[in-house]
């Protein structure tokens, strides 16, 4: 029996430490998506450094603009390099196929991205490339190993070196050390990134910021309703004994 | 109302109206336990209509069905509060049938005379199976096909016929377009197959009479009532006294499933898993694959026991064999008395082992295996059996209280 309850015990503890995806530690993101400047300068961001290889397939410039608070004039001048209209969906340019055969693999389409790994995994991701000479790229992530993408925002960033201590299956991860600065202080280049990860969070599900509001106010509705539907039964129930 | 007359002469309105609602009679003493049959209804019927409305923009194609699904998302109006109605709406119609059968349960709902209506019941929990399990593959992300995948491949573990019987299953010898393609035509036409069983099941209960908390039937008691010489002295219109109770029930629902809706569709990652925002990809397997909450109890079993014979067979044996005990659950119970109210000690902590084994099972089933987890998997599988296989013993033997004549508060 006590077996069994160690056994019991040890299950409940690796699940809860399963939890973080990976074993790596995620640092938490907190997006504002009701934070309209935030999210423009993450859109700025996404077609300056993602969108040559990135596409948003689902998601049209001028739904974009509308709920980001841009008008389609300013999208059109400042965000559409390649023209088209403003309702075209958010494509990249690069040739699926032959990117695939330089990366390795194609880039993925980041519609739907921060619903499948997670908003806290997007920013950490951005913020976890490290020099690694073994890599193609010259640069390896911590929380995607041996990721086929090169780091395209070094020149923001600068060149970060992983610091490691112990040898072989006990070597620990002790943190990053910058090796190289770049344009952005680490403070400034963590607050980019996290408009970045707003704006693809917006991507994600474009309606979520109008539905939690709309929520309130069905459930205040709801909430009337059933005081209104229990003062009903009450009456009618009041003969019953 | 002489309209009205008009209609009865051809058609029994009135006495049906009557029969079923207004002159139906049920047990004056319904509690807590007693909401979620009318709610189940309720979700149906919100599962045939949003589906209906998901139906109109959906493709199924295993090339644009997970575009189709972002395109309801961000396109169609309102297609956003569709979805997530369809998708919220299933996990809770699960919720309530659960909590209903567990009613059944505590109550002795299935006892003589209401096996049929029990067995009716259980059937509609197959059919429901059935239907989310070929609804979960319409968004064609990983989790969909994976799992699909998963469960598919048990057809191949029975013996000789089994892989003729899963390619006839897929249509393919992978899960493939054509698998979409008739998961997408089951889907459609299963819930009206439930809607016909949810008739059959009400015609039942409606022959036998409701059970109640206390397990007395209402019908051999004294006669007599406000309403009528010859009802159930115990007894109440269903309507209005009923139905405006049960109203109360969908407020209060409805306040949890819009909680739900707008504010955490996907219930972290329980209702709408992650990795099914990734389209399926038939190259790329999952590191852990793991059904939706309602299904995971049976998978759980299904993984705790290990292959016989090169064979996976006897877990899937074991899988089916979990469902199908509760066919046998009205012949199994030999107590003197109905409800949990007057059994025993005994009776009382095997439910508790019952429920205890589902819902760990369940948590189980969510988890990526290791022996621990496996060892534990299989205990509760035993607990689970045995709740259902030392029935017929400790329900006899169990120490019952007198069952008062009438029904109490």
């Amino acid at each position: 029996m006590k077996k069994l309850i160690v056994a019991f015990l040890m299950a409940m503890a690796t699940s809860t430490t399963m939890a973080g995806g990976g074993g790596v530690h995620l640092d938490k993101a907190n997006v504002d998506l009701t934070d309209q400047a935030s999210l423009q300068r993450g859109a700025k961001l996404f077609v300056n450094y993602c969108q040559g290889c990135h596409s948003l397939q689902f998601q049209r410039y001028q739904r974009m603009a509308d709920d980001i608070g841009l008008t389609y004039e300013e999208v059109q001048k400042n965000l559409m390099f390649a023209g088209g209209k403003i309702a075209d969906h958010m494509t990249s340019s690069l040739d699926v196929q032959a990117a695939g055969n330089w990366f390795g693999t194609a880039p993925p389409d980041l519609s739907v991205i921060t619903r499948a790994r997670g908003v806290d995994w997007i920013y950490t991701y951005l913020r976890s490339f490290y020099a690694d000479e073994k890599r193609p790229f010259g640069v390896n992530n911590r929380v995607f190993p041996d990721v086929g993408m090169p780091h395209v925002m070094a020149e923001l960033q600068g060149v970060q070196k992983a610091k490691f201590s112990g040898e072989g299956s006990h070597k620990v991860f002790e943190g990053f050390e910058l090796a190289k600065a770049g344009s952005m202080s680490a403070e400034e280049f963590d607050g980019a990134m996290r408009d970045l990860t707003a704006f693809l969070t917006y991507v994600g599900e474009p309606i979520q910021v109008k539905r939690q509001s709309m929520g309130l106010y069905v459930i205040l509705f709801l909430l009337v309703f059933t005081v209104l539907a229990y003062l009903m039964k009450k009456e009618y129930w009041k003969d019953v004994h | 109302m002489s309209f009205i007359n008009w209609i009865d002469e051809r058609y029994p309105l009135t006495k049906v109206w009557k029969e079923h609602l207004a002159e139906y009679y049920a047990p004056k003493n319904f509690n807590f336990w007693y909401y979620f049959g009318s709610l189940a209804m309720l979700i149906l019927v919100m599962q045939i209509l949003t589906g209906l409305w998901l139906a109109m923009s959906y493709k199924p194609d295993a090339q644009l069905a997970f575009g189709s699904v972002e395109y309801i998302m961000r396109d169609v109006d309102w297609g956003w509060l569709i979805r997530y109605m369809h998708s919220t709406g299933a996990s809770f119609f699960f919720i309530a049938i659960y909590l209903h059968m567990y009613r059944g349960l505590i109550y002795g709902s299935y006892r003589k005379p209401r096996e049929l209506l029990w067995i009716i019941g259980v059937i509609l929990y197959v059919a429901m199976m059935a239907t989310a399990f070929t609804g979960y593959l319409l968004p064609w992300g990983q989790m969909s096909y994976w799992g699909a995948q998963v469960i598919v491949n048990l057809f191949a573990a029975v013996p000789y016929v089994g892989t003729e019987l899963s390619e006839w299953v897929r249509g393919d010898y992978v899960i493939s377009d054509a698998t979409l393609n008739r998961f997408f035509a089951f889907h459609f036409m299963l819930p009206f197959v439930l809607a016909a069983l949810v008739f059959v099941h009400i015609v039942a209960l409606h022959k036998v009479g409701s059970n109640n908390p206390d397990g007395v039937e209402i019908k051999k008691g004294p006669k007599g009532n406000r309403w009528s010489e010859t009802a159930p002295a115990d007894g109440i219109p269903f309507h209005p006294y009923y139905s405006v109770k049960d109203i109360v029930g969908i407020g209060v629902f409805l306040m949890l499933f819009a909680a739900v809706v707008f504010f955490s569709p996907e219930m972290g990652g329980y209702f709408i898993e992650a990795p099914n925002f990734e389209p399926a990809n038939p190259l790329k397997t999952p590191d852990h694959i793991a059904p939706v909450w309602y299904f995971t109890p049976f998978y759980a079993m299904l993984r705790a026991v290990p292959p016989m014979f090169g064979s996976q067979f006897p877990g899937v044996v074991v899988m089916f064999g979990a469902i199908i005990m509760f066919f046998l659950l009205p012949w199994l119970d030999r107590s003197p008395v109905k409800s949990i109210r007057y059994k025993g000690m005994l009776t009382k902590i095997w439910i508790a082992i019952f429920v205890v084994s589902f819902v760990v099972l369940g948590w189980l089933g969510v988890q990526a295996s290791t022996p621990a987890k496996t060892l534990m998997a299989q205990i509760f599988t035993g607990l689970y059996f045995l709740f259902f296989f030392l029935m017929p013993w400790y329900s006899k033997i169990d120490k019952t209280k007198p069952v008062p004549e009438r029904v109490t508060k």
